[in-house]
């Protein structure tokens, strides 16, 4: 832990790291369950693997409940080790809303798979909230990345606001899709083709698949002209047929990517949205810090519960203020501490 | 469930009156398809349900068959006493048939082991602890040799469980009374061969739903020319209760899976009056009496009903419900073992009163291990008393005209057709196990009454009421070890004694019908005859046709 | 901090009666934990990589087929040699009292038998494996 003291916690960060980039799965997925659970040590380690970090590409897989994202996934992982890449898979399902528990499924597929040296598959519960879920995804990516896969597929939990994050994570988001889904996919499709680069339409074998397949092309044909058209393929993830134009669709899209400089781009993008993070959580935290040594803090809660002060203007004041070094004192501290 | 409820002064609820008597001892009354139970039932219910004797039993041997199959029923012959029995090598195996016939058994039922029932020889890497463990081992026909030896394959009737590989130790069989000389339409026996419960429920299956079907259509389309007195399916609804299923679930998603067998037949082609006799079927007898006779009884009446109106079936044998019957075996308990003597009889009763073709009871100590010689002695015995003893098989359905069997029986089909409406909602048997929806029917109905147990609600005698502190284990059947690495030497001298060139032409000529689509039994026939093992086989079907994986339903 | 605990629940062998398996992964489900379910006829190889990879707590072997005494060794003994030898491994089926005490010998934390309550067996991982931290190396 980190409050053991500042040199063996390093030293034991450098050497966790090693382990990991030596391909040790254990170390790898040791880092991930402390990156879920916000552990500072998790960071120690994650400071020494940045350099590492930037060669997978990372694909973002979402769509429908049902429209068979998982079996899918295992298909791509699947071609893509038959071809030589190295893939991680990381899967997102729901915890349950009321005790936290959760069923992770997904890893019954995988077969033979599951033992491959190539492979590595981590099943993740939403733990209830999906935003902090999704820092400690796009970490996990980061461990995963720099241990050396080089292929990275995310799946996410059902349809909703979670794909306009994936597409934030990921280079190419993957929207996957099959027939007879009903009304609310319909007016998710909109939504959809803001964020998809590749469409699958999954169970091409059942009727309606070359309908909707039709229906996506018809509406991104609607749209102004893009540097790049989501090129929307139709497979079967059970059959397996398919799955390889896929692939290719995906080696596409990055190959564009690169060609286009947004790859690039999108690696200041991330690092930007990364570093504003991470800044955010550290001002914060010495904001809290200083005010606390203080000894102001709870004087400023009372302050705005009492409606003496509103926060809006105060926690200006103060930011300001911080940054300039000073915090000051509450007007009325006598009062309220005297409580 | 849709129970109708009673108007005050006319219902059972209402005629038990509990304030008035003082309290009842439970809450609420339920069988194991969480049926509420009246008090009574009353002629009148019968009744409003325009109960028309006729129309709804029929006499015994006359359509719908409701009060059983046969006009004499268990007067005419006794039922088929038939303790399923596989463990260790082939030679073992052997001996116990001989003990079980000797102790008066009428039929043969083989139990293989978990390599064998998945498609893998002994020598498979996958098969490592599991040989001759929990059935006999069968690799090739020289297994099957010794596994009959002394056997008149003309004068018993043989059932075999096996479902994915059915049609290659069906194909030994063969192979086994071709070598004896023994003309196939003197095959008397049952292969399981029901796939479609083993997606949901059993899980030994080896290939995709679809070409499994495809060979299913197979062996029943050779075996109506060649094997005319054997039985193709049994369509069976004991793995499914096993798995956690209630009675209702049980028979619901057994006659399903049983009309989309005929669909498949009739779709391939084949005559319904052709195929139709050789099914039958296997049920689960479990603990609540009444429930399990009224599960087999509307079972009865609605095959009937269903492949006369529905599948057009002219052959009164096509409408018949024949069954065998197998005491639950997921009501033994490892607590207090000797009870279960007295729990397999109960349901041995029930399935005798049902109407039972045939029978196996269970063991007291198969809760713990495959069972000893003298626990299966016991088996066969209670079955004995029951059928010389007790009178119950002197007299036909005696439970017939019982307004509380009756009732229970018309809420059974009416359940049943409720779960066929379901089914059929989510697109017939095969698309409703692609969506896990049996799957998930099941495994909710298992919690349920994991639930229940849990709370006291449901007892379960010696294991959370009335339990002792210390008990004395049984002494059990252990399975030497040897016995694994002997069969693997068996295999390889086979191998090595064989004729190689007529197994890699056998094997090949198996790979090539499977890639045309052809009937395979002939080409496995022929492999099986020159001693390719079950394994190769398999593997060269699995070229083909590919492997099944299941989706994750909890 | 508190997190759910992760639990494996895996079914070696060729054995295909998941009733059990499944009951108890629903039943580990509602006391809040974050079950990884491998499905049937996993290999000791297999169900050592879903422990590692998922970083489990614990593993629940679920056996009905007999061949506890071949397989269990092989996944205890794949786990050491994966460096995941301190992940506790407890196993449910029906095993006769003197391979139970075998097989605790040879480093199973627990062996549950038939008629072993969801409840019991819920408590026995709370009270056994709740108190593990995380620490680095």
């Amino acid at each position: 832990m980190a409050s053991a003291g500042a040199e063996p916690a390093r030293r034991a960060a450098e050497g966790w790291a090693e382990r990991l980039l030596a391909g040790e799965k254990r170390a790898l997925a040791r880092l991930i369950t402390l990156i879920e659970e916000r552990d500072p040590a998790a960071s120690d380690v994650l400071r020494l693997l940045h350099p590492r970090v930037g060669q997978a590409h990372v694909v973002g897989v979402t769509g429908a409940a049902g429209a068979g994202k998982s079996t899918l996934i295992t298909a791509l992982a699947r071609e893509l080790r038959a071809r030589g890449p190295s893939v991680a898979v990381l899967a997102v399902d729901p915890s349950s809303p009321l005790t936290g528990g959760a069923l992770l499924g997904d890893r019954i597929r995988l077969g033979d798979l599951s033992t491959d040296p190539g492979l590595f598959f981590r099943s993740f519960a939403s733990r209830g909230h999906l935003g902090g879920l999704s820092r400690a995804v796009a970490d996990a990516v980061r461990a995963v990345d720099a241990a050396g896969y080089q292929a990275v597929l995310v799946e996410t939990v059902g349809a909703g606001q979670s794909e306009v994050e994936v597409s934030e994570l990921a280079h190419t988001t993957l929207v996957v899709l099959a027939p007879n889904l009903g009304d609310d996919v319909q007016a998710a499709k909109a939504g959809l083709l803001e964020v998809a680069d590749v469409f699958a339409v999954n169970k091409a074998d059942l009727p309606g698949a070359r309908e909707t397949a039709g229906e996506i092309r018809a509406m991104l044909g609607l749209g102004p002209a893009r540097p790049w058209t989501p090129p929307v393929v139709e497979l079967s993830a059970r059959t397996g047929e398919g799955v390889a134009g896929l692939l290719e669709a995906l080696e596409r899209h990055r190959d564009f990517l690169v060609a286009s400089g947004r790859w690039g781009e999108k690696l200041r993008r991330s690092a930007a949205h990364q570093l504003r993070d991470l800044l955010g959580e550290e001002l914060l935290r010495a904001a809290l810090a200083r005010l606390e040594a203080e000894g102001s803090w709870q004087a400023w809660v009372e302050a705005v519960a009492r409606r003496e002060r509103d926060p809006y203007t105060l926690s200006e004041e103060l930011a300001r203020r911080l940054l300039a070094g000073a915090t000051g004192r509450p007007r009325g501290e006598g009062e309220a501490r005297g409580l | 469930m849709a129970i109708r409820q009673q108007a005050p002064g006319q219902g059972p609820q209402a005629e038990s009156r509990p304030e008035a008597e003082g309290g009842l001892r439970k809450p609420r009354f339920l069988t194991r398809s969480e049926m509420e139970v009246p008090a009574f039932v009353r002629p009148e219910q019968l009744a409003e349900e325009g109960f028309d004797y006729e129309r709804d039993l029929g006499d015994p041997g006359e359509y719908p068959f409701t009060r059983g199959i046969h006009p004499t029923m268990y007067r005419g012959r006794l039922w088929t006493m038939r303790e399923f029995a596989g463990f260790g090598d082939a030679a073992a195996t052997n001996r116990r048939f001989h003990y079980l016939l000797e102790q008066g058994q009428t039929g043969l039922s083989v139990a293989f082991d978990f390599p064998t029932l998945l498609g893998y020889d002994s020598d498979a890497p996958v098969a490592e602890g599991e040989v001759g463990r929990m059935g006999v081992a069968v690799d090739t026909l020289a297994d099957m040799e010794r596994l009959f030896e002394g056997i008149p394959l003309d004068r018993v009737s043989t059932s075999m469980t096996i479902n994915g590989p059915a049609m290659i130790l069906f194909a030994m069989y063969l192979a086994l009374a071709r070598k004896r000389g023994i003309p196939f339409d003197r095959l008397n026996g049952t292969i399981q061969n029901d796939i479609l419960k083993e997606y949901t429920a059993q899980k030994t299956y080896i290939f995709p739903i679809r070409p499994s079907l495809k060979i299913i259509t197979d062996i029943m389309a050779y075996a109506s020319e060649e094997v005319p007195r054997w039985n193709t399916i049994s369509i069976s609804g004991y793995h499914i209760r096993e798995a956690g299923a209630t009675a209702v679930q049980e028979l619901a998603f057994t006659l399903a899976d049983g009309f989309t067998y005929v669909e498949e037949g009739i779709k391939a082609g084949l005559d319904v009056d052709r195929f139709a006799p050789r099914l039958s079927f296997f049920w689960d007898i479990h603990l609540n009496f009444f429930e399990e006779i009224a599960k087999i009884r509307a079972a009865r009446r609605i095959w009937a009903r269903e492949m006369r109106e529905r599948f057009g079936a002219r052959n009164p044998r096509s409408w018949t419900m024949r069954f065998h019957s197998q005491t639950a075996g997921v009501s033994l308990t490892a607590q207090q073992p000797e009870v279960n003597i007295v729990r397999t009889a109960f349901e041995a009763l029930a399935a005798v009163l049902a109407g039972t073709q045939s029978l196996h009871t269970n063991s007291f100590d198969e809760a713990l291990a495959l069972p000893t010689e003298e626990a299966v002695r016991l088996a066969l015995r209670t079955q004995q008393v029951i059928a010389e003893e007790i009178g119950v098989a002197d007299t036909v359905d005696p439970l017939a005209g019982s307004y509380y069997v009756e009732w229970l029986t018309n809420r059974m089909e009416r359940a049943a057709y409720d779960y066929f409406r379901r089914i059929e909602a989510v697109g017939g048997v095969v698309a409703g196990i692609e969506k896990g929806f049996f799957q998930r029917e099941i495994a909710d109905a298992a919690y349920r009454q994991q639930l229940r147990l849990q709370s006291g609600e449901e007892v379960v005698v010696g294991v959370n009421k009335y339990v002792l502190e210390e008990e004395q284990p049984p002494r059990i059947l252990r399975i030497d070890p040897a016995v694994e690495r002997e069969q693997v030497e068996r295999l390889r001298r086979v191998r090595a004694e064989r004729d190689p060139r007529a197994v890699a032409e056998a094997l090949e000529r198996l790979e090539r019908t499977a890639r045309e689509g052809g009937n395979l039994m002939p080409a496995l026939v022929e492999a099986a005859s020159v001693y390719a093992s079950e394994g190769e086989m398999a593997d060269a079907l699995r070229s083909v046709y590919g492997v099944y994986r299941e989706e994750p339903v909890f | 901090m508190t997190r759910p605990l992760r639990v494996l629940v895996a079914k070696p062998g060729l054995d295909r009666h998941d009733r059990g398996a499944k009951v108890i992964a629903r039943a580990l489900r509602d006391a809040g934990m974050e079950v990884i379910y491998t499905g049937l006829h996993q290999t000791p190889a297999e169900i050592v990589a879903a422990a590692v990879q998922e970083d489990v707590d614990l593993v629940g072997l679920s056996i009905l087929s007999g061949a506890h005494m071949t397989l269990v060794p092989r996944v205890i003994q794949g786990l050491r040699e994966a460096g995941a030898g301190d992940i506790p491994v407890v196993v449910g089926g029906i095993i006769p009292p003197e391979d139970a005490e075998e097989l605790k010998k040879a480093g199973v934390l627990e062996v549950f038998g038939p008629g072993s309550s969801t409840e019991a067996i819920v408590d026995f991982v709370r009270r056994e494996i709740g108190g593990r931290v995380n620490a680095l190396g």
